[in-house]
């Protein structure tokens, strides 16, 4: 009974989203008005029917219910309980289900918490939320049932993939979610606006909070999908340029051009219809990145079930949201009356270069994505890139960015002197000279892409300080706090990525039980191997003994074999030290008694993941800070500056 | 101008679905003639690309055994999933030798040891010329190669399951 509840309350969820729909377009035609207030509710009803579905899909996975076809074919009834729970969304149908529980769980927040926008470009708004739910609940419903019966039950499920059991898998793909889907507010934003004719700073002082909340929980995604690839696949790298990845990084790059663009028309009224273009952009990132990996046309380690009629369906929701969304910008935004100049030299030169910067990297991991297609079309078979071309193009593109990133803050608005501005910049400038003069010292024979980050992060590190500098900190707007420790978030993540690049030390050797390797600056002794048993696997267990002058400590790497199905996976042991991490990989034995080890010393590999989570918790503060004073601001308080 | 400027975006997203929708829309056919097909491999020599295996030269090539010569590069997503088919080949008994493009010795290393090694000889190849010369713009893709060293077949693409039986055919026929 469960599967039909969930079935059923799926439908009643599509049906409300039409519903949704219908009112919202009776309300915007001028004898509709009544209907204005029909909206909100519609909106809120939905989302808490795909919600109560999507909960249903959780029960049944937590009952290992095998009458259930998406359950048997992915579940297990001897795997822990976090990975039943989490094996809901750790396939197709499951994870669309969550998009569009999060895409209507956004709609609904709007619907609740939005008071700034004027109540058309609300409902306009809506509407376009609407129609984008209605296509993926069709989707689900006509193409992808999550609710499917299968008969005869079989007696046992067959498994989740073992490289996505892991804790990861519990909380990664929905923080990602929510930021991926979240990003849909604005691209609703953007057409609502359109279709009212209403882009102007007080749409952007609305669109921002929203922009922002996505903006946060994509960077948290992204941060903890880039560990766990590095600890998971034990390959010691943290970004890999797979196409998955790819397509989590260009909402990313979208959204942070388009949190930039909207403050300059927030607070100028500048970049019009630049940032409605962006506001569209990023979204439909999000649903061609969608696109891409569950049609199975580009070749990715991240599998998913593949099947083309599914990938023609989405094409098909593409073309018309995607389509119909810029079909509208070119008719309308000529209409839209572009705001105030500027000079080069202000905040806002700094913030279209770094919306220019952004578009171009954004192009370049686009194009590098899409490149086995391109050549395709003209005829040249699948072929790939990878991270060469992404270092070597987009790399001297996001160094330039981080230059930027550092002077910009300290740069006033509409106009300023460049005299001005080297002054307020000779503290960080003295520190990066500082810091390329250290770094040629102690490493004379760096490269050249991590030696400019390292210098950089140093430089940048404390620009990205300076705002703050001769200011009452007690009195500085939690914004301006959110966007430095934002910008010292990219620094320290920059640190940590050119220090990986430059100083981790890798050593593949086959040992003897009893012999010792000198990796970086620990001595480990490899002790010997024993079996060990899970739940639903059994493993290869080697005992590392590491030291460097203090008390030695001990590292246990695994190579499991999992019994459903039958898989291999590698689970490194990785010590977590303040200076670095210690990265250990056992391989299988040569035949001869001799056991493959992979050892990495990575020093201050730790900072990108820090400095990625600095990045959202300036984020954070950055929205506290908006939403506090947008309060205020609804209730007659002070103006905002 | 400005006004055709606006519909630029929308004329880059139709042009994307054409090339997407007869990509989904066609039949895949992995396997397309290149100009060298029938001719000898072009000459080359090439410094060994990772500890334990010996460089590759166009002459290691003409052992009088037909033999598979992958080009392949350890950053290749594809290339990781093509790697069980390469080993299903081996134990086959079917010879196969690489070519590494724009590849470090460690980094290969570690993919082999990752991945399964079923390699005999393994090229470096730092600048993609011997890619080239081979007609080939990319990775990976895989050519046989009879035993006078001339060039019988080409895959371009990763190898999946079912391509494994036409390639064993391909390596076949060649003897």
């Amino acid at each position: 009974m469960i599967a039909e509840t969930g079935l059923a309350a799926l439908w009643l969820a599509a049906a409300m989203s039409l519903l949704q729909l219908a009112f919202g377009m009776a309300a915007l035609r001028p004898a509709g008005a009544e209907l204005l207030r029909a909206v909100r509710p519609v909106a809120v009803a939905q989302a808490l029917l795909v919600g109560l579905a999507f909960l249903l899909l959780i029960q049944l996975f937590l009952r290992t219910d095998l009458s259930v076809l998406l359950v048997a074919t992915n579940s297990h009834s001897a795997k822990p309980w976090l990975y039943k729970f989490a094996g809901a969304w750790g396939n197709h149908e499951g994870s669309m289900l969550l998009w569009v529980a999060v895409l209507a769980a956004a709609g609904a927040a709007v619907a609740l918490f939005e008071r700034r926008l004027p109540e058309r470009t609300l409902v306009a708004t809506l509407t376009a939320q609407a129609a984008i739910g209605l296509g993926f609940y069709a989707f689900l419903l006509f193409a992808s049932n999550p609710f499917e019966r299968l008969f005869p039950v079989p007696p046992e499920g067959k498994g989740l993939n073992p490289l996505l059991q892991d804790p990861g898998l519990a909380f990664h793909p929905p923080t990602l979610y929510v930021g991926y889907v979240g990003i849909s507010v604005a691209f609703s934003f953007a057409v609502g606006a359109l279709v009212t004719r209403d882009v102007g700073p007080a749409f952007a002082r609305a669109m921002r909070p929203w922009v922002l909340a996505a903006w946060i929980f994509l960077t948290l995604g992204i941060t903890a999908g880039s560990y766990w690839a590095y600890y998971e696949l034990g390959w010691g790298g943290w970004w890999f340029w797979d196409p998955v990845e790819n397509a989590s990084l260009m909402p990313w790059l979208a959204a942070t051009a388009l949190l930039h663009s909207v403050s300059v028309l927030a607070t100028r009224d500048g970049l019009r219809a630049w940032t409605v273009m962006l506001a569209v952009v990023a979204f439909s990132m999000s649903m061609v990145g969608t696109f891409l990996v569950r049609s199975g046309i580009l070749t990715s380690v991240h599998s998913f079930a593949v099947d083309p009629q599914r990938g023609a369906f989405i094409l098909a929701l593409l073309a018309l949201y995607i389509g119909g969304a810029l079909a509208l910008f070119g008719l309308r935004v000529g209409t839209v009356k572009e705001g105030a100049t500027f000079e080069p030299v202000s905040r806002e030169g700094a913030l279209v270069a770094n919306n220019l910067l952004l578009s171009a990297i954004l192009g370049i991991v686009l194009v590098g994505t899409l490149y086995p297609l391109l050549v395709e079309a003209v005829g040249g078979g699948k072929l790939s890139v990878g991270a060469p071309y992404f270092n070597a193009a987009a790399g001297p593109l996001a160094l330039v960015l981080v230059l930027i990133m550092g002077a910009g803050p300290l740069l006033r608005w509409r106009r300023d002197r460049l005299g001005e501005v080297a002054r307020r910049l000779l503290a960080p400038i003295a520190i990066l000279a500082l810091a390329a003069g250290a770094v040629f010292a102690l490493a004379p024979g760096i490269r050249i892409l991590p030696l400019l980050g390292l210098v950089l992060a140093f430089g940048i590190g404390a620009a990205s300080l300076a705002p703050l500098w001769k200011r009452n900190l007690r009195r500085t707007p939690l914004f301006t706090w959110g966007m430095v420790i934002s910008h010292l978030g990219i620094a320290v993540s920059l640190g940590g990525m050119a220090s990986e690049a430059a100083f981790t030390k890798e050593v593949l050797v086959a040992a003897r039980p009893g012999e010792t390797v000198q990796v970086g600056p620990y001595q480990i002794r490899f002790d010997g191997v024993e079996p060990v048993a899970g739940p639903n696997w059994t493993a290869i267990e080697a005992k590392l003994t590491a030291s460097r002058g203090g008390s030695p400590f001990v590292l246990r790497p695994q190579a499991r074999t999992f019994s459903s199905p039958p898989t291999q996976t590698s689970e490194a042991h990785i010590a977590t030290r303040l200076d670095g991490q210690l990265y250990t990989v056992i391989g299988p034995e040569d035949g001869g008694g001799r056991w493959q080890l992979r050892l990495w010393w990575k020093p201050f590999v730790t900072l990108i993941w820090l400095g990625g989570g600095l990045v959202a918790l300036g984020g954070l503060l950055a929205l506290i800070g908006r939403v506090r004073r947008g309060g205020r601001k609804a209730r007659g308080g002070e103006a905002d500056a | 101008m400005k006004r055709l400027i606006l519909w630029l975006p929308l004329a880059l997203f139709l042009a994307f679905l054409a090339v997407v929708a007869v990509r989904l829309g066609g039949k895949q056919d992995p396997s397309i003639r290149s100009q060298l097909i029938g001719k000898p491999m072009p000459e080359f020599a090439l410094k060994a690309a990772a500890p334990g295996h010996p460089g590759l030269s166009a002459a290691d090539l003409r052992t009088g055994q037909p033999r598979l010569l992958n080009v392949f590069g350890s950053w290749c997503i594809p290339c990781q999933v093509e790697a069980p088919q390469l080993l299903a080949l081996k134990a086959r008994g079917v010879p196969i030798d690489a070519v590494a493009i724009r590849d470090r010795p460690e980094d290969v290393a570690h993919f082999l040891a990752r991945h399964g090694d079923p390699f005999q000889r393994i090229g470096d190849d730092p600048q993609s010329r011997v890619q080239f010369a081979l007609g080939s713009s990319g990775v990976p893709e895989t050519f046989v190669v009879d035993g006078k060293g001339i060039i019988r077949h080409q895959h371009v693409g990763e190898i999946r399951p079912e391509n494994v039986p036409a390639l064993i055919a391909a390596w076949e026929a060649a003897k």
